[in-house]
């Protein structure tokens, strides 16, 4: 009988504050979380939506083409009408 | 029952009871976690396609800019001479002449004219022009005037209309007045003459 009380002070004074604080870790743990990842979906949402512009690099690189293109005619016509430096 | 069997049940249940709480407490915290999870993953395979492109597309365009440097660079150097292009180049982007130009991997040990602190752009580019700006003469570069005077001052006549600068020489003279005057006009009776004088108006009316 005096064992049987003696696991009972065990189960009561020990096992159930280990089990208590062990749990409580891991809860407090995955709660901890729950603000880093909402953060994460947040940027990454937002990246997303910043990269809705992406499309108009394409008009960009026409641009850039169509400017080249000039720029090399101008400099065409400037090897033509200003003379060498030697 | 012996009491210490009803407290062990009770430390049983009570460990049973924590083990509920806690354990559906994280499992709805890691469903919400999963829940932002995939919110998460979905952004980012939106952020994955929409930046597919862009690799190509920058490629792309840095090739072409690459192209408009070279050709600027290049068109620079034949018409200023390097020495002169780092010096014109380090006179708009002070510093630059550190750098050099990039298809010319010489202009770094060039010490750079100090061209853009005497000189404003639009004197240089008169200076290039040749003999329509004096102060080619005295280029900060030093030596001969950039411009081959003759041929260059006939190629610029060729941008403007012919009727004034390209042959001027044709143009109508000037009329030559006087006694030696090629085309001599005939005298007029009147001229030296009393004026007429318009009929007067009577009194009454009548003329």
């Amino acid at each position: 009988m005096t064992l049987w009380w003696i696991g009972d002070v065990l189960l009561i004074a020990v096992v159930l504050p280990v089990v208590v604080y062990l749990l409580k870790g891991v809860l407090d743990a995955a709660r901890s979380i729950e603000p880093s990842v909402t953060r994460i979906a947040e940027a990454a949402g937002a990246g997303s939506k910043d990269l809705d512009a992406v499309p108009l690099l394409l008009t960009t690189q026409a641009h850039v083409k169509t400017t080249v293109e000039v720029v090399a005619g101008y400099g065409g016509s400037l090897d033509v009408i200003i003379d060498d430096a030697e | 029952m012996p009491a210490a069997g009803v407290v062990l049940i009770v430390a049983v249940v009570l460990i049973v009871l924590a083990l509920v709480y806690y354990l559906l407490s994280t499992i709805g915290s890691l469903m919400r976690i999963t829940t932002g999870l995939d919110d998460a993953i979905a952004a980012v395979t939106e952020i994955a396609e929409k930046s597919a492109p862009v690799e190509a597309v920058v490629k792309d365009i840095n090739h072409n800019l690459d192209a408009g440097v070279d050709l600027l660079e290049g068109l620079l150097v034949k018409k200023a001479g390097l020495t002169d292009a780092v010096g014109l180049v380090d006179g708009l982007y002070p510093g630059a002449a550190a750098a050099g130009l990039r298809g010319y991997p010489e202009s770094t040990e060039i010490d750079a004219p100090r061209i853009g602190e005497v000189y404003t752009k639009g004197t240089l580019t008169l200076a290039r022009l040749g003999r329509e700006a004096p102060i080619a003469a005295a280029s900060p570069a030093g030596g001969e005037v950039l411009r081959d005077v003759e041929r260059g001052s006939l190629a610029a006549r060729l941008l403007y209309p012919s009727v004034r600068h390209e042959r001027p020489q044709e143009l109508p003279r000037s009329p030559v007045i006087g006694t030696d005057a090629p085309l001599q006009y005939e005298q007029r009776d009147d001229i030296g003459a009393p004026r007429k004088r318009p009929p007067t108006r009577q009194s009454n009316g009548e003329e």
